[in-house]
């Protein structure tokens, strides 16, 4: 269920737009980051049908216009994203198309670390943003979350930022009986973890972790597989289904919680226009991604769409950025979790609105 | 007199425990843990001769671990594609198989800086077994390709992976043919495995290089192997220029190509980068890079004398404790710390993916991180501890050891220092 949908039934919307924003109304706001890792194929995943140099640039790999889930009449989704359909039509899920970071790079990791650390070309930057976003903990229980083996850069420099791949090894008696002094941080964080009942793929974990409430603000996790040099079709077709089926049954988990979240998708880059020899996409440019959650303004692509004409094209061969990632991650942060400065998040950049919240 | 027999006796027991210091930080860092009584032993060989040791493997005898890892060494037969489950099962074991033979040989081997490089340069050279046909090739990949290369020249070692079905397959450039290239090879060649991403390439340069390795390609599998083959039909034979070497030939192009990224001094400055980040700190000073890159240069690649000049270096003697340990560093440090016997590898193999670091099974071309951050932190440490607790109670399938008190080994295992290096 979405906001939405939620308010109309609870009769909630009314007193909701009555209340003035504050930062403090923000408790208990939740933001899911889920990075694709390895550079999807924006252009099948969020398919730009309605372009003619879309199937002309792929003569072997472009999903028919007949098989796209037809989003607005000139974009159409994947078929294997039939699961968040649902979401598309009640307007909680959005995609901002030719998305992305600004600087040129084509390296997985450059292009990786220069998104987390949120400062595109600049290489000494220490922390990630989504840790300068959260700001100083004021406890030690965790408000940073990460579902994966090691700590994410997004999070780095973030002293309550945590990341596990099973929530379950933090209930632990043994362990905290012989080792609560040596390391009271982590048995802190596992005294409040710990409460989670949570188990199953790492979006189920952040679904737990969600409803168990215990202070996360922020929930990331990544998932490989995109980087589709050949033979792409039943590798995306499959991780695509994959992702958003876990997507799906995060948001059905969390039912009428889902007013308090927005999920956000990410990708260090977008891929080749044209299709290369091997009916893969090599390293391209301009992205796409999907924000799905409660204020989020959903049945729409966001973003000005740059075409796929060769003129049209970054350095003649790649989707050009039209929006920054930074100007959807600004409005989220500043928006959603109410974050009243982002001058320190993004130095040296002056976010604009995409419009992606309500 | 007894002043002076006060003062001699004092200094003998000064040097005696920096001799041992030096002993624990070169056990430390250049093997897989110590066992009980390596200290003692490495002190005894004298640090400065064990590590002279350590750096010529071939003079030291191995031969319990080779009969320990026979039982793993069968030979891997590509199945036919038509029966699919036999195919998954021969690519689970083929995979299993190696991954026990590397866990035997980080336990057990006497030639444990050779393992310590071997980890390194199957990493930095990474493909993923869980991709298609790589199931079966990285066993070759690490015994053929890799291991017989790690103490010899680096543009030996890189033109070894160049034409190594298991990175052919891996980064695509099997399947890159004139007039339908693929790009991943060419790019991670510069970018990961020689010159580096700030070396100042161009995306022209990425495309070109692509066209001289077209036609590196792969043989369809011959009674369970494949094999390296130079297609010339798929060459792109036209004129191309890559960092400002004219190209126009046959598979001459990417042999020349290689030679020129091998010795181009960008490869020496990252090369030297990297191994510093793994024998010393995560952020080694630059003149210490600079002094192993001029090695490098100096010796024509030569990555025993590299290596060597990381050892030499008086950085690598002041970094006690710097480097947190990676997943698999960690477990088998605790396992050789407690004198502990592996039965079964393959739990353990289990244990490593859970903990992030399953062997072969990097899935992007830059490896694993090496780096502290990665491997620390709350989640990882109470993981281990898991791990710790389980070793000592002999809970851990696989592994025995004999602990006369576990809560006092579990202590130590689980303990700060045990977790760096």
């Amino acid at each position: 269920m979405n906001r939405r949908l939620f308010l109309r039934t609870t009769g909630l919307g009314l007193l909701g737009a009555a209340l003035p924003l504050r930062a403090a109304t923000r408790r208990g706001k939740v933001l899911v980051v889920i990075f694709q890792r390895g550079a999807v194929d924006g252009l099948n995943m969020i398919v730009p049908y309605g372009e003619r140099a879309y199937a002309a640039s792929r003569p072997s790999i472009a999903i028919p216009r007949n098989e796209v889930l037809d989003l607005d009449g000139f974009f159409g989704a994947h078929p294997s994203l039939q699961s968040l359909m649902p979401f598309w039509k009640d307007r909680s899920l959005a995609v901002v198309h030719a998305a992305g970071s600004p600087d040129a790079t084509r390296s997985h990791f450059d292009a990786q670390d220069f998104m987390e650390s949120g400062t595109p070309g600049e290489k000494s930057t220490k922390d990630g943003f989504l840790a300068r976003a959260i700001g100083k903990p004021k406890s030690s229980a965790p408000r940073a979350v990460a579902i994966t083996t090691t700590l994410p850069r997004i999070f780095s420099g973030a002293p309550d930022a945590i990341a596990a791949t099973d929530l379950a090894k933090f209930r632990n008696e043994r362990a905290s009986a012989l080792f609560a002094s040596a390391y009271p941080e982590a048995f802190e964080a596992a005294r409040v973890l710990g409460k989670v009942d949570a188990s199953g793929g790492p979006l189920k974990q952040i679904a737990s972790l969600i409803k168990g409430d215990v202070g996360v603000e922020v929930a990331f996790t990544d998932v490989g597989g995109w980087d589709t040099h050949a033979a792409q079709k039943a590798p995306l077709a499959n991780n695509l289904r994959r992702l958003s089926e876990d997507i799906a049954a995060l948001a059905k988990d969390l039912g009428s919680r889902m007013s308090d979240v927005v999920l956000v998708t990410m990708s260090e880059f977008g891929r080749t226009v044209r299709e290369n020899g091997n009916r893969g996409t090599d390293h391209g440019h301009g992205g796409v991604m999907m924000i799905l959650g409660g204020d989020v303004r959903g049945g729409k692509v966001h973003g000005k769409w740059p075409g796929l004409e060769r003129e049209q094209l970054f350095e003649g061969r790649d989707l050009a950025v039209t929006t920054d990632f930074r100007d959807v991650f600004g409005e989220l942060l500043t928006k959603h979790l109410g974050v009243t400065s982002l001058a320190t998040v993004f130095p040296r950049y002056a976010v604009r609105g995409v419009g992606v919240l309500g | 007199m007894q002043r002076w027999i006060a003062a001699a006796a004092l200094l003998f027991v000064a040097a005696s425990s920096s001799e041992r210091q030096r002993a624990e930080h070169a056990l430390s860092r250049l093997t897989f843990g110590a066992r009980p009584g390596d200290v003692e032993r490495v002190m005894r060989i004298g640090v400065d001769r064990w590590i002279d040791e350590q750096l010529h493997p071939e003079r030291i005898d191995d031969r319990a671990v080779a009969v320990r890892v026979a039982r793993f060494e069968k030979a891997v037969e590509i199945p036919p594609r038509d029966d699919k489950q036999k195919a998954r099962r021969a690519g689970r074991k083929a995979v299993a198989d190696v991954s026990a033979q590397r866990i035997l040989r980080a336990a057990e081997s006497e030639r444990q800086l050779n393992e310590v490089m071997v980890d390194f340069w199957m990493n930095h050279f990474n493909v993923f077994a869980a991709k298609g046909l790589d199931r079966y090739l990285v066993g070759s990949y690490e015994r053929e390709t890799i291991r017989p290369r790690v103490w010899g020249r680096f543009e030996d070692l890189l033109m070894a992976t160049a034409k190594s079905p298991a990175m052919l397959f891996y980064l695509d450039n099997a399947r890159s043919r004139a007039g339908a290239l693929n790009e991943n090879y060419a790019r991670e060649l510069m970018e990961l495995h020689t010159i580096g991403v700030d070396a100042g390439y161009t995306q022209k340069d990425v495309t070109e290089l692509a066209r001289a390795f077209t036609g590196w390609s792969i043989d369809k599998p011959v009674n369970g192997t494949v094999a390296f083959r130079f297609r010339r039909f798929a060459h792109d034979s036209g004129a191309k220029t890559v960092l400002g070497v004219r190209l126009q030939g046959g598979m001459d192009e990417g042999e020349r190509m290689i030679r020129f990224l091998a010795r181009h001094p960008a490869t020496a400055k990252h090369i030297a980068t990297k191994l510093c980040i793994r024998l010393v700190s995560d952020e080694p000073s630059p003149a210490l890079v600079e002094r192993v890159a001029k090695r490098f240069r100096d010796t024509n690649g030569d990555l025993r004398a590299t290596v060597k000049a990381v050892l030499d270096s008086p950085e690598f003697w002041s970094s006690r404790g710097a480097k947190v340990k990676s997943p698999f560093e960690y477990a088998v440090s605790a396992i050789r710390a407690a004198g502990g016997t592996i039965d079964d590898p393959l739990p353990l193999a289990r244990e490593l993916r859970k903990m992030g670091e399953g062997l072969y099974l990097a899935q992007p071309p830059t490896g694993y991180p090496d780096d502290a951050e990665s491997w620390s932190g709350s989640g990882a440490t109470l993981a281990r501890l898991d791990f710790v607790l389980a070793l000592v109670h002999n809970k851990m399938p696989g592994v025995r050891v004999r602990a006369s008190d576990a809560d006092a080994l579990a202590r130590t295992l689980g303990g700060k220092e045990f977790m760096r290096q």
